[in-house]
């Protein structure tokens, strides 16, 4: 290995250990330094024995809020894809369905979550997994539709040409070309999904999920417990969104130029 | 009715839907190729030259008249025709080797895949770019994606190549690099061509017989023999003989254009 790629890889890795250790170092100082009992603000030194003490609760909750990602993400994708393929072939289609869209987008989730939980009341996996689709579709449709209005009409032509059918044409060409901005899409579409559902965790008292776990936290006055869930559910997010990244890598990795 | 020419176009009229009304194109238009034979198409720009090539491969149906190859009517596009344009767009998930094959697997899905890459080899060999095979077409220059598209348009054995401007986005060098590419493809391949351009002198080299089409709607202004043989050479091109005849038909050109009333 050449000198420089050591310096490379210590660069890529010891740069963002230090900037994290320098933020926890200064969290632990400014909490040190102002004297806050742990009920006002909790320091990284609480966190771990927060995390220790419900270590069952935050695998178990956890896991609830991941599979309601997940799932309300999968139908996002089903349901994101086939209205960015209607709006993508049919221009009218497009037109019609496009201001309903940007509409349903603009409104806050935070206010269809009441809504819903409303609606819904006592279905707690199905209106979480339901607001976890509803905020992360849209990206999905939106860049699916763009993909393949704007696909050039040679790439059509070349297999049309030839007298293959509008399927053909959409598997062989549409499809793997429309891949990169699908998961362009999906990066910040697994974000927002991720955010749906604890949304409808914390606001529904109904016990499952990590977003549960942050309302308990909060009733009790437990600061550290509160920490604690938002640092899992970012090392819960980070997982989610490389997932993303390996399956881009894998299905549009063509796409990466040098 | 027999036709006996491999690409025959019959009192073809057609036109474009327009915000403001009907705008025709082609008018009462006929053309003949025979087998084999190598018809260049000039004209200027916006004259319906796209249009042309968009009836043969019956991507498009005309509004009247009648187009056949073969002799026999194209209602629908068919497998007979490899269709090259000035975008050579690519398959970037592919390798090179892969865009090519890419019209057999739907002319020829049966075909094993060892004849498919064969057949891709030897056509990639004549245009120089057998070592390139199993790169990405991202890591080609605009030549060689060029050069990768003629190859996909003639890896199903087509009876009849219809080119658009292939060569319109090239420098001029990569031009007549790929001009003499065409002419030694032509050599070893049994197909009828039919070319779109703007370049004349690319349409002396190429052909057998230039077509000046009038400005919208087109019609054929003129016809020109191209007296050259089989072997002709670059050099060729600046003959007295040659000279003369490009003269004759930058002149036809300004012609053409000189009729264009309305502005653009």
């Amino acid at each position: 290995m050449s000198q420089s790629r050591v310096n490379e890889v210590l660069r890529r890795i010891l740069a963002p250990t230090i900037a994290m250790v320098v933020l926890l170092v200064l969290w632990e100082w400014l909490v040190w330094y102002k004297g806050w009992p742990n009920y006002k603000m909790a320091s990284p030194s609480d966190l771990w024995p927060a995390f220790w003490k419900f270590r069952g609760l935050f695998f178990e909750l956890g896991w609830d809020t991941l599979w309601r990602t997940v799932a309300g993400l999968a139908i996002s994708i089903v349901v994101g894809t086939l209205l960015g393929m209607v709006m993508g072939f049919s221009r009218i289609a497009r037109e019609a369905l496009y201001p309903i869209l940007v509409g349903f987008n603009a409104i806050p989730k935070a206010t269809v979550v009441p809504v819903v939980a409303l609606m819904l009341i006592g279905l707690h996996d199905l209106n979480t997994v339901l607001i976890a689709f509803l905020i992360s579709f849209f990206p999905i449709a939106v860049s699916v539709s763009i993909g393949l209005s704007t696909l050039e009409p040679e790439y059509r032509d070349i297999l049309r040409s030839l007298g293959a059918s509008k399927f053909t044409i959409f598997i062989k060409i549409a499809l793997p070309k429309t891949l990169p901005e699908f998961f362009g899409a999906l990066k910040v579409a697994v974000t927002l999904a991720f955010i749906g559902t604890n949304l409808m965790e914390i606001v529904e008292p109904h016990g499952r999920g990590l977003g549960h776990l942050f309302d308990s936290g909060k009733i009790s006055a437990d600061y550290p417990l509160m920490f604690a869930v938002l640092i899992a559910l970012a090392v819960l997010g980070i997982f989610l969104y490389y997932v993303v990244i390996v399956l881009e890598r894998i299905f549009a990795g063509w796409a990466e130029r040098e | 009715m027999q036709v006996k020419a491999q690409i025959h176009l019959e009192g073809v009229s057609h036109s474009y839907l327009t915000a403001d009304g009907r705008l025709p194109v082609l008018k009462d238009f006929s053309l003949s190729v025979q087998k084999g034979g190598f018809t260049a198409v000039v004209g200027p720009s916006g004259c319906g030259k796209s249009t042309l090539t968009r009836l043969i491969a019956g991507l498009i149906r005309p509004d009247k008249g009648e187009i056949y190859l073969a002799g026999e009517k194209v209602t629908s596009p068919r497998p007979t025709v490899g269709m090259a344009f000035q975008n050579p767009v690519m398959l970037e998930w592919r390798s090179v080797l892969k865009n090519v094959t890419l019209p057999l697997e739907i002319v020829a899905p049966r075909k094993p895949w060892q004849k498919r890459k064969e057949r891709a080899r030897e056509l990639l060999r004549m245009v120089s770019l057998v070592d390139f095979e199993d790169k990405r077409p991202s890591e080609l220059s605009g030549g060689m994606r060029q050069r990768v598209s003629l190859c996909r348009a003639l890896v199903h054995n087509p009876e009849v190549l219809v080119l658009d401007e292939p060569f319109g986005a090239l420098d001029a060098f990569t031009r007549e690099e790929l001009w003499q590419v065409m002419r030694s493809l032509r050599k070893e391949e049994a197909f009828t061509c039919v070319l779109i351009t703007h370049d004349l002198r690319e349409s002396v080299f190429l052909s057998d017989e230039v077509v000046v089409l009038s400005d919208r709607p087109a019609e054929i202004q003129h016809v020109a023999k191209v007296p050259f043989g089989e072997n002709r050479k670059l050099s060729d091109l600046y003959t007295g003989e040659s000279t003369e005849l490009l003269a004759g038909l930058r002149n036809q050109i300004e012609v053409a254009q000189g009729n264009a009333k309305e502005p653009q």
